[in-house]
């Protein structure tokens, strides 16, 4: 596995992954990605990273790109995603195994929170790109604890539909 | 002195089998794209950016070919194109503006394209609009060194299409296809289509000249009131279009702003040609613009064609006030 400049940085600081004051909470993110009426459609890239709310730190949860884009990588599009890349993708070697996807059709997407978040304040960010379309970066800050958690939503405008966070 | 006006159909008819442009319903726009559209001084150059891509300004897909770029002087000669480079996403050239003047650059064409039945069998008649031949780069390089790359996700092959045929969708079995004067006798079934195509840049040394702006009646061309080199932000443009000579009424204009990287949205917007087949265009600001428009008809010159379709586009700079 490939560890991220960001995912040393997470892990020393927040990740605590065998922290056991950690609430262990099973949130759940919501992202919907809209149908659109156009005359060129293409799947958008999305990206869904959360970051600290000081921006201090980055942890990308999932990516859908083309990785096989009629036989070669579809990588040349990822910087199209331009916040996540700054934040995140510029960072990264590849693309950690489990953290990404393919594109997806119009619809619904369930995701899950990482379990082993520290209390704290987060952004989750939600970003779309689209071939042939425009782009558009979602914010929803949530708060992590084990009492008075908050998640909370957001309605993207074009490229991204409703976007929120569930916890329990 | 040639008519300039007789020249340039003549031009278009000479041009229909050897142009091919992409014209699909993708967003893959063609687009030229100079350094500066208003220029002053004692030697004037233009240097000028050639692609097709699907970003207003970013070569990032074709070059275009710059065997199909015309240069035309003030007084309607035709100018060179000087230093042309084909790169792996643009092509680029330089013109030396040695007239005072409105200058036109781009390239223009007819070409038919269609079907017919023989026994039942069909076949096509033209090439396929789609990258011309070399399109991925020079077929090789000094030293034999391997040419360009075919660009992602393309799946065409390399170098010139079967012959007689053209590649199917994605490098697919090549489909048999004739030239229109190649139609057997006994063919049925046969729709042909004259497509007319004309994307261009106007550039000015000194004062704006509309001498290669007076209409030749023939096919949808674009007759500005105001020249397309005397653009400035809050002041409306008013652009003429005519089809064979007379307004064309109600033709949509799409208008797309440069810059799209910088932006979350292409922020195009549409304009419509009145009864005077005239369209107001109000700028959203200062810079580059792509606009395009197109109309059909069945009013083929060639009349072995049965219908007729037309597109125009072109790059305006509008000048800060």
């Amino acid at each position: 596995m490939i560890i991220t400049p960001n995912q040393a940085r997470w892990g020393s600081a927040i990740l605590g992954a065998t922290t056991l004051t950690s609430p262990a909470m099973a949130g759940s993110i919501s992202v919907e990605v809209p149908r659109l009426s156009v005359a060129e459609y293409h799947r958008p890239y999305v990206a869904i990273w959360i970051a600290a709310a000081d921006g201090s730190q980055t942890r990308t949860l999932d990516v859908w790109y083309d990785a096989k884009h009629r036989g070669e990588p579809g990588t040349k599009w990822l910087s199209d995603l331009r916040a996540w890349w700054r934040e995140e993708g510029r960072n990264m070697a590849t693309i950690p195994a489990g953290l990404s996807g393919p594109t997806r059709a119009p619809g619904k997407y369930i995701i899950p929170l990482p379990k082993d978040l520290k209390a704290g304040a987060y952004v989750l960010k939600v970003e779309a790109a689209r071939e042939t379309g425009g782009r558009e970066l979602v914010s929803v800050p949530i708060t992590i604890a084990a009492k008075g958690a908050k998640g909370g939503a957001a309605q993207g405008k074009g490229e991204l539909g409703a976007v929120s966070v569930t916890l329990p | 002195m040639r008519n300039p006006a007789r020249s340039l159909a003549l031009g278009l008819l000479a041009a229909a089998t050897a142009l091919s442009l992409p014209q699909t319903a993708s967003a893959h726009r063609m687009w030229l794209l100079p350094t500066a559209t208003t220029l002053s001084g004692e030697d004037p150059w233009v240097d000028v950016d050639a692609a097709i891509s699907n970003d207003l300004f970013y070569p990032d897909h074709f070059p275009l070919q710059l065997g199909q770029v015309k240069v035309t002087q003030p007084d309607g000669s035709e100018g060179k194109l000087e230093h042309p480079m084909t790169g792996r996403h643009r092509s680029t050239f330089d013109v030396h503006l040695t007239q005072e003047g409105t200058w036109r650059i781009g390239v223009s064409g007819v070409n038919i394209m269609g079907s017919f039945k023989v026994d039942g069998v069909e076949k096509r008649v033209g090439r396929r609009p789609g990258p011309p031949p070399g399109a991925f780069g020079p077929a090789g390089g000094p030293n034999g060194a391997p040419g360009g790359m075919p660009p992602r996700g393309e799946g065409r092959p390399e170098g010139p299409p079967p012959a007689g045929g053209f590649a199917g969708p994605n490098g697919g079995p090549a489909v048999e296809a004739v030239s229109i004067d190649a139609i057997p006798a006994n063919a049925t079934d046969i729709k042909l289509t004259e497509s007319w195509t004309r994307n261009e840049i106007f550039v000015t040394r000194g004062k704006p000249s509309t001498n290669l702006l007076t209409p030749t009646g023939k096919g949808l061309e674009f007759a500005p009131i105001t020249h397309p080199d005397d653009l400035v932000a809050g002041q409306p443009a008013k652009f003429r279009f005519l089809i064979d000579g007379k307004p064309a009424v109600g033709l949509k204009l799409e208008i797309i702003p440069g810059g799209k990287r910088y932006r979350d949205a292409e922020d195009g917007f549409t304009a419509t040609t009145d009864a005077q087949g005239v369209a107001t265009i109000n700028w959203k600001g200062a810079g580059l613009y792509w606009f395009t428009t197109s109309a059909a008809d069945k009013n083929p010159l060639d009349k072995r064609a049965t219908d007729r379709r037309m597109s125009y586009t072109a790059t305006v700079e509008v000048q800060a006030l």
